[in-house]
């Protein structure tokens, strides 16, 4: 029953998770495409949900296209586009189809996106969705507490965390929090202010919250100077330093530098202690991500 | 109090067209958030005949969300409500529909957006403080509601985008969660209002048609 990615998390193995953006539009070639690039260069693949508040071809039946092709998907549900009935049918239903990594967010807000318009539904957060989902996995029960009878849903529960948003102690006590409720595995923001990821990290080490979940740190390769701006300044929770801004800034070939400042951030990331992999989101870059893997050490995966 | 805010003058004007208009305003709410008082109407009054729109009277309803305590204002104005085109109101959702139902053959238009239940924090700014859900948890917040001021109502704590402790949405606000967090920390309930996990909010009186006393 454990998923592929469980089992290398729990193996101790580190980890290596990548992000396929999907299309806006209904094109199962687009994700078939970068799924055949990435075949074989990460343990499991996010598709993403509505990611920003864009609407975009759903997670669920990326995850389904990614399964087609043996390879496993982590299938991510915001609770900004469902209430509590739509969220736990869809649980049901991927579980049905042999979809068991899932990934909880609460979700970027309506007005950040592309229908700026819509009404936002947040009829519960990422914390409430992840206790939930453990009830109905373990306890066998709805969020309404009626029981589930038979054939309980299977799913390896993840979360995201953001070290970069204000007040370090309200993040780590948030954390623990996520985990208490039922994470078995965290996503983070992507890393690039390495030094307050550190100080996070501590923080984390010291509530001893690594020996009870496993953190996936992000990374993100910044391929122009456009996206690096973008991520800087309009970007809520992304912390990207003056000194990279600089690098990229200066760099004569953007793109090489950006995967120079990859290559030393994932390194730096994977001699850390308490880190248990990293996920990788390059947006509309995917086809880099096995350079980086290979680069990084981390070919082939077990 | 219910906040509201005119709607843009161009707008009303396109909508009124050729009809003659009586304006109602309201001596409550809509008159200490300067959306609809007496002297909101005054100048109303004159920016309309200005553009040529008919306007053939108005009144301050005394508050406009009650059926009972306007029967001598209507009185008095009668005729000119009877021979308006259109009823205009610039006062709240509530007032508009009072209104709309005292005078069953009249068409309303209303003057005004509402905007929330709020507190007036300045001379010049009023911040939502309830959304009205009908399920009260402000005392699991030290009495900080974070289902009304936080814009994805958040219970467990802050979301990923709050910044130099301001909302990701509206970046001039602070997180509602950095106050939540200040007061527990003076109060010395931190542990017990961060701590605990709040379980999926009760939504089942949020849509509740009639209360009978």
């Amino acid at each position: 029953m454990k998923t592929r990615l469980q089992q290398i998390l729990e193996g101790n193995h580190f980890a290596v998770t990548a992000e396929i953006g999907p299309p806006k539009n209904a094109d199962a070639l687009i994700i078939e495409q970068k799924a055949n690039m990435l075949k074989g260069f990460a343990d499991a693949f996010n598709i993403t949900d509505n990611q920003t508040a864009v609407v975009r071809l759903s997670s669920f039946s990326g995850s389904c296209i990614l399964k087609q092709l043996q390879m496993e998907p982590i299938f991510q549900l915001a609770c900004r586009d469902r209430n509590r009935l739509a969220l736990q049918s869809e649980i049901l239903g991927a579980s049905a189809l042999g979809i068991h990594n899932m990934l909880f967010v609460t979700g970027d807000h309506q007005s950040k996106g592309n229908h700026p318009h819509a009404k936002g539904v947040f009829d519960i957060d990422s914390i409430q969705l992840i206790s939930i989902v453990k009830n109905l996995r373990d306890m066998h029960i709805f969020e309404n507490t009626e029981p589930l009878k038979s054939h309980p849903p299977y799913v390896f529960i993840g979360a995201v965390e953001n070290p970069f948003a204000s007040s370090i102690s309200l993040r780590v006590d948030r954390l623990e929090k996520k985990i208490r409720a039922g994470a078995d595995f965290i996503q983070t923001q992507s890393v690039f202010n390495i030094h307050r990821f550190e100080t996070w990290m501590d923080a984390v080490r010291d509530h001893g919250l690594d020996k009870r979940v496993h953190i996936i740190a992000g990374i993100t390769p910044l391929k122009s100077v456009k996206m690096m701006e973008r991520m800087k300044f309009h970007v809520p929770g992304v912390d990207i330093p003056d000194e990279i801004e600089k690098r990229i800034r200066d760099a004569d070939n953007v793109e090489s530098e950006a995967l120079i400042i990859t290559s030393e951030l994932i390194s730096q990331i994977k001699s850390m202690k308490g880190i248990h992999g990293v996920h990788i989101t390059a947006l509309f870059w995917e086809q880099k991500i096995p350079e980086i893997v290979q680069k990084a050490g981390l070919f082939p995966r077990p | 109090m219910i906040i509201s805010e005119q709607k843009s003058f161009d707008e009303l004007v396109e909508k009124i067209g050729d009809k003659s208009v009586f304006l109602f305003g309201c001596s409550e709410c809509a008159t200490l958030c300067h959306s609809g008082g007496k002297k909101e109407l005054i100048h109303l009054e004159k920016k309309f005949l200005a553009t040529h729109i008919n306007v053939i009277g108005w009144a301050v309803l005394e508050p406009a969300c009650s059926f009972t305590q306007n029967d001598k204002i209507f009185f008095q104005h009668a005729e000119a409500i009877n021979s308006s085109d259109i009823l205009l109101v610039f006062a709240c959702g509530d007032g508009n529909q009072v209104i709309s139902e005292i005078f069953p053959d009249k068409p309303i238009m209303s003057g005004t957006n509402t905007l929330f239940l709020g507190a007036k924090t300045s001379i010049t700014s009023f911040q939502r403080r309830c959304n009205l859900c009908g399920t009260c948890i402000v005392d699991e917040f030290n009495g900080i509601c974070p289902i009304t001021r936080c814009p994805k109502q958040m219970l467990n704590g802050p979301c990923g985008g709050s910044e130099n402790g301001n909302c990701e949405v509206y970046t001039n606000m602070p997180c509602i969660w950095e106050e939540i967090e200040k007061k527990a920390r003076s109060v010395g309930n931190y542990e017990q209002i961060f701590l605990q996990i709040h379980p999926a909010h009760d939504w089942s009186n949020s849509h509740q048609l009639i209360k009978e006393r």
